[in-house]
C-alpha cells in the first residue's frame, strides 16, 4: 500500500497528537488541525489524500468542515469520527458524502484499514476523474 | 425480600386477628351485658312471684284446713253441750244424732262414741266393733280429758287404719266424760292432697314430731324432720304467717317450700316442690334466650371472620394497588433525569478514553522498537497494554447503550409486524433457551396491524426482554410465554416467564441505568433502560409486574398510529448503513 496524506482534524489535542504519532509510525503523511478552518487552509495549502475528521467541535462542527471540504474538492475522502453523542451526525454526515464513521475510541489497525480504503476509493475516483465525482461504497 | 413478604403477611394477619377481636369484643360485651341483666331481672321477678303465688295458695289452705278442723271440733262440741250424758250413752240416740250429723255435713265423720274418764266407751256408732273398747292406754285419751277440746294427730288406734279424733270433754256428777268422734281420713285427705302444682309440687301436714298427717299420693316425702324449724320459729310469727325457704333433698334436688302452721301450731302445712319444676316457665325462658343467645354469637362470629377477612383482602388488594401506582410515577420522572445524566457522561468520558486507549497504542508501537526487545518485562508490557485497550473498548460499547438509551440512533422507521418480530426473535433465542431448559409458549393475535416503528429497536426491545427471562430462569428451566394482541389503538404484547420474579425492592429500580443484579462484567444494567427509551420513544408503554416465586411479566403497548407520539423525532432519511 503505497504512502498518503492523512489531515487529522480534531480538538482534543493529545488525541491528535498521538494518534499522528502512531499514523505516522505506520508509514503515513501526517498533517494535523484543532479546528476547521486550520484544515481548511491546511488542504488550501497542501495535498491531502484522506481527512479523518471529529464529528463534534466547538467552532465549525464536523458536518460544516465535510461539506467545505467537499465544496473544495468532492475527491478527498473524508472518515468521520465520533466520541459521543453525535452518531446521528456522523449519519448525516453520510448523507454529505463522507466515506465512513468511526466510533472513538477506536483501534489503531481498525483506522488505519479504514483510512487506506478511503485512500483506494480516491485513487479510482482520480482514475475516472472525467466520469463523475460521487464516490460509492 | 421474601422476608418482607412474610413480614407484610404478618402484618396482615395481626391486622385481621385484631379486627376480629374488636367486631368479637363490641359484639358480644353489650350483649352479655344486656342478656344476662335482663335474665337476672326476670330471674327475681319471676321467683318473687313464684313465691307470692305459693304464699297465698298455701294461706287459702292452711285457713280452708283450719276452718275444716275448727268446724268439725265445733260440731262435737255442740253436740256434746246439746246433750246430756244419759242421752249419748244410749247407742240408739246416738245412732240417730250420727245420722243426722251424717245429713248435715256429709260423710266427714266416720264413727262417734262416748267414753267414761275410766277409759271404758260407753256408747258407739259406726263401722267398726268397738262397744266398750277401753282407751284408757291411748295416747289421745290422756291428752283429751286435760283439755275441753281436743283434736288428736293422726293415729292407727285399735282399728288399724289412720285417723285422728275431735273430742269435747263435758262433767257428770263431778266426772269428766268425753264425746269423741273420727274424722273421715279420706275426707280430710282430699282437702290437702287437692293442693298440686307442676310435676312435684303437692302439700302434706306434719304434726310437731314431723310426722305424716296426710298421704301424700306416692310422693317421697323426707322421714327425716326436716320441717320441725318450722315449728320453733312458731312463737315469733302470729298464727297467719308463712314461712318460706329452699332446702335440699336427701336425693340432692333443690326444693322450694312454703309453710303455714294449723291447728294452734300443732301442725304444719307443708307445700313442697322441686325448684326446677318450681321455675318451669323461667327455666324455659332462659334456654330460649341461651339458644338466641348462642345462634346470635355464632352469627357474630362468622360475621367477624368474613368481616375481618374481606376488610384485609381490600386493604391488601388497596396497598398493592398503591405501590403499583408509586413505582410508576417514580419511574418516569425519575428516568428522564437518569437518562439526561447518562447522556452527559457518556458525553464526556469518550474522549478521555480514546486518548487514553491512542496512548496505550503508542506504547505499544514503541515496544515493538528493538531496544526494547531486551525488557525481561516485554510481555508482561504487551499484556497490560492489551487490557487497556480492551477495557477502552468496553467503556465505549457502556456509553454507546448509553446514547441510544438517550434517545440517539439511527433508527429507520418502517411498517413493522410485530408477530414477525417476535418470531424471529424467538428462533434466535432458541439455541439459548434450550440450553437453560427453557419453553416458549407464544399465542399471536394473527390480525395484529403492523405499526410505524423501527424495527431494529423493537428488536432490541424483544431481545432483551427474552434475554433477560431466559437468564432468570438460571438453568432451573420453566416456560416463557410471548403474546400479542391488539385493543383497537395500541398494539399490545407481552413477555411472561414463570422464573423466580423480582423482588419488591428491586422492582421500581429495574428500568435506571446501571442497575443490575447480574455479576460485574456480565451485565450492564442499561438493556431495560434501553427498552425502556425506546418504547418511550414510540410513544408506548412498558409495564413489570412480578411475584417473587411467581415469575414476571412485562407487558407493553405501542400506538398503532405513532404520528402522534411524543418524542419522535422525524426518521433521517439514511441511504446508506455503516456496516
Amino acid at each position: 500500500m503505497s504512502e498518503f496524506t492523512v489531515l487529522l482534524v480534531d480538538d482534543e489535542e493529545d488525541f491528535r497528537r498521538t494518534l499522528a504519532k502512531r499514523l505516522e509510525k505506520r508509514n503515513l503523511q501526517v498533517l494535523s488541525a484543532a479546528g476547521g478552518e486550520e484544515a481548511m487552509a491546511l488542504i488550501r495549502r497542501s495535498a491531502v489524500d484522506v481527512v479523518a475528521l471529529d464529528v463534534r467541535m466547538p467552532g465549525m462542527d464536523g458536518i460544516d468542515v465535510l461539506r467545505a471540504i467537499k465544496a473544495h474538492d468532492p475527491l478527498i475522502e473524508v472518515v468521520m469520527l465520533t466520541g459521543h453523542a453525535s452518531v446521528e451526525a456522523a449519519v448525516e454526515g453520510m448523507d454529505f458524502g463522507a466515506f465512513d464513521y468511526l466510533m472513538k475510541p477506536v483501534g489503531i489497525d481498525e483506522l488505519l484499514y479504514k483510512l487506506q480504503d478511503a485512500y483506494e476509493a480516491r485513487r479510482i475516483g482520480l482514475k475516472r476523474n472525467s466520469r463523475g465525482p460521487t464516490p460509492s461504497e | 425480600m421474601s422476608s418482607q413478604d412474610i413480614d407484610r403477611n404478618e402484618y396482615y394477619r395481626s391486622l385481621k386477628r385484631n379486627i376480629f377481636l374488636i367486631v368479637i369484643l363490641v359484639s358480644y360485651i353489650p350483649l352479655i351485658v344486656v342478656s344476662s341483666g335482663i335474665l337476672y331481672q326476670m330471674h327475681a321477678i319471676h321467683q318473687e312471684k313464684t313465691r307470692i303465688h305459693l304464699e297465698t295458695l298455701v294461706k287459702k289452705h292452711k285457713w280452708n284446713i283450719d276452718h275444716f278442723l275448727r268446724e268439725r271440733q265445733d260440731n262435737i262440741s255442740f253436740i256434746a253441750d246439746s246433750y246430756r250424758f244419759d242421752e249419748l250413752a244410749d247407742s240408739a240416740r246416738l245412732a240417730e244424732l250420727f245420722r243426722k250429723l251424717q245429713t248435715t255435713y256429709g260423710h266427714v265423720f266416720s264413727d262417734i262414741g262416748v267414753v267414761r274418764a275410766d277409759g271404758t266407751q260407753v256408747s258407739y256408732v259406726g263401722p267398726y266393733l268397738l262397744e266398750s273398747a277401753q282407751y284408757n292406754d291411748a295416747e289421745w285419751f290422756q291428752e283429751a280429758f286435760q283439755a275441753d277440746t281436743y283434736t288428736s294427730d293422726v293415729f292407727l288406734g285399735l282399728r288399724g287404719f289412720p285417723h285422728f279424733i275431735v273430742t269435747a270433754r263435758k262433767y257428770k256428777d263431778g266426772q269428766p266424760w268425753i264425746l269423741r268422734a273420727t274424722v273421715d281420713f279420706l275426707a280430710f285427705n282430699d282437702v290437702v292432697e287437692n293442693i298440686q302444682l307442676g310435676q312435684t309440687g303437692f302439700a302434706h301436714i306434719i304434726n310437731r314430731a314431723g310426722a305424716l298427717q296426710t298421704r301424700t299420693a306416692g310422693r317421697p316425702v323426707s322421714t327425716e324432720s326436716a320441717y320441725l324449724a318450722l315449728f320453733q320459729k312458731a312463737n315469733q310469727f302470729s298464727p297467719d304467717q308463712i314461712q318460706s325457704g329452699t332446702r335440699q333433698a336427701a336425693d340432692g334436688t333443690d326444693l322450694i317450700y312454703v309453710a303455714g302452721l294449723l291447728k294452734e301450731n300443732q301442725w304444719a302445712l307443708v307445700f313442697q316442690q322441686d325448684l326446677k319444676d318450681a321455675y318451669r316457665d323461667l327455666n324455659r325462658t332462659r334456654n330460649i334466650a341461651i339458644l338466641v343467645f348462642g345462634l346470635g354469637g355464632i352469627a357474630i362470629f362468622t360475621m367477624a371472620v368474613v368481616l375481618s377477612k374481606g376488610m384485609i383482602t381490600r386493604i391488601a388488594a388497596a396497598d398493592r394497588e398503591k405501590e403499583i401506582m408509586n413505582q410508576q410515577i417514580i419511574e418516569s420522572g425519575h428516568l428522564v433525569s437518569l437518562g439526561e445524566l447518562a447522556a452527559g457522561i457518556a458525553h464526556e468520558i469518550n474522549n478521555p478514553v480514546a486518548i487514553m486507549v491512542e496512548e496505550a497504542g503508542w506504547i505499544e508501537d514503541l515496544l515493538e522498537e528493538e531496544t526494547f526487545h531486551e525488557s525481561e518485562n516485554l510481555t508482561e508490557f504487551k499484556r497490560a497494554l492489551t487490557q487497556i485497550r480492551k477495557q477502552g473498548i468496553r467503556a465505549r460499547d457502556i456509553t454507546h447503550k448509553l446514547l441510544s438509551f438517550a434517545r440517539r440512533s439511527d433508527s429507520i422507521i418502517d411498517r413493522v409486524d410485530v408477530n414477525d418480530l417476535i418470531r424471529e426473535v424467538v428462533s434466535l433465542s432458541a439455541q439459548q433457551a434450550r440450553y437453560n431448559n427453557v419453553e416458549f409458549e407464544s399465542r399471536l393475535d394473527e390480525d395484529l396491524p403492523a405499526i410505524q416503528v423501527s424495527q431494529t429497536e423493537l428488536q432490541q426491545v424483544l431481545f432483551n426482554l427474552i434475554n433477560n427471562a431466559i437468564d432468570a430462569m438460571d438453568k432451573r428451566g420453566g416456560v416463557i410465554h410471548v403474546a400479542s394482541w391488539s385493543n383497537g389503538d395500541q398494539v399490545l404484547f407481552h413477555v411472561k416467564d414463570n422464573g423466580p420474579g423480582i423482588p419488591e425492592a428491586n422492582l421500581h429500580r429495574i428500568f435506571e441505568p446501571f442497575f443490575t443484579t447480574k455479576p460485574v462484567g456480565k451485565g450492564t444494567g442499561l438493556g431495560l433502560s434501553i427498552c425502556y427509551g425506546i418504547i418511550k420513544k414510540m410513544g408506548g408503554e412498558i409495564k413489570v409486574e412480578s411475584r417473587v416465586g411467581e415469575g414476571t411479566v412485562f407487558e407493553i403497548n405501542i400506538p398503532i398510529d405513532v404520528r402522534g407520539a411524543t418524542g419522535a423525532e422525524p426518521p433521517a432519511p439514511v441511504a446508506k448503513h455503516a456496516p
